[in-house]
């Protein structure tokens, strides 16, 4: 094996690691599915097939807050819109075709984009990605049945307060995205929006009015921080 | 059985967002816009489901045991806990109120 040179097995052992700390999510991931009312098998089905933490989330979320299905899957979806512009950075490192780009769309997720991104030429990027991706993925759903099945001889999930750990997950996935211009704003305009509306609408319309809602007014916020820095640039 | 098909459902609409970034031309969602919303478009829902999940019941508002969690996961979160603890953090604190009440 004299392609791993030490950078490369920099990048494996890195990616190694963040699929570990992703594992943790899976685990949480899983006890709260189940505790939702998801069986074990729909548990799993969901981070083989979704593969993506917050819309995984957030489709649960909206079942055990009796949101219903069509709530679940526009929160699930919604959510997901940002690995399309993940998939968008990621395509001229990666140039891939064909099946092995069906593959890597399964893979581009928050993880296997942020370390393929952070390298500094395009095959030590198609490295991380790949090695990142297939990291995350066999841990987050190693971790995912793990949860699922401990969590299932819970009779009720509030006992253990597992319905407030729903929240804390959302928060926790918000948490490092707060440092973005604008993003305090949206934050505070998102769950003003929600709350006032949910008496009147239920679950689902609620998240994606108040994404509606806050976007735009982030976009307002935002725009004149942007500009100058773009200007520079140019 | 409606379970299974949202779950196939979502599956396959996040699958196509993920393949859609990797197939269109890059001048497609390369505007500043789809950049900015792609960024605030996460916070934005997020915000919106903390909010439901700890602070409503069914359609009413309601202020429990969820929100003490709730600020549980916060000192977590400025702690720079991992997030298997500040999960774990929220559950407890919200049961452990629960058990007192």
């Amino acid at each position: 094996m004299a392609r791993l040179t030490p950078d490369r097995r920099r990048i494996i052992r890195d990616a190694v690691g963040v699929g570990l700390a992703v594992g943790a999510y899976g685990l949480s991931f899983g006890a709260l599915a189940t505790a939702a009312g998801l069986s074990v098998l729909q548990a799993c089905a969901l981070s083989l097939l979704l593969f993506s933490g917050g819309s995984q989330f957030a489709y649960v979320g909206a079942i055990a807050s009796g949101g219903g299905p069509i709530a679940a899957v526009v929160s699930a979806v919604l959510l997901g819109s940002r690995n399309s512009l993940y998939g968008l950075r990621l395509a001229p490192l990666l140039r891939v075709r064909g099946a092995r780009r069906l593959a890597a769309a399964q893979l581009t997720i928050d993880e296997s984009a942020a370390m393929a991104v952070a390298q500094d030429t395009p095959p030590r990027s198609r490295l991380a990605f790949w090695a990142t991706g297939t990291s995350v993925f066999v841990f987050w759903n190693l971790a995912t049945l793990a949860g699922a099945v401990g969590a299932q001889s819970i009779s009720d999930p509030k006992v253990l307060g597992l319905d407030a750990a729903v929240g804390a997950a959302f928060l926790a996935l918000v948490a490092p995205r707060l440092r973005e211009a604008g993003a305090p704003t949206v934050f505070v305009v998102g769950a003003l929006v929600a709350l006032g509306l949910s008496p009147v609408l239920g679950y689902g319309l609620p998240v994606l009015l108040a994404a509606v809602a806050a976007v735009t007014v982030g976009w307002r916020v935002g725009r004149d921080v942007r500009e100058p820095e773009l200007e520079e640039a140019r | 059985m409606t379970l299974w098909i949202g779950l196939l459902g979502a599956s396959l609409g996040c699958y196509l967002l993920k393949l859609a970034g990797l197939s269109l031309p890059q001048r497609v969602l390369d505007a500043p816009f789809a950049r900015r919303a792609g960024v605030l478009l996460p916070v934005a829902l997020l915000a919106a489901l903390v909010a439901i999940q700890t602070f409503t019941n069914g359609q009413r508002l309601t202020v429990d045991a969820r929100a003490a969690g709730l600020a549980a996961a916060v000192v977590a979160l400025a702690l720079r806990a991992p997030f298997l603890v500040v999960v774990i953090t929220a559950a407890a604190v919200t049961a452990g109120l629960r058990a007192l009440a």
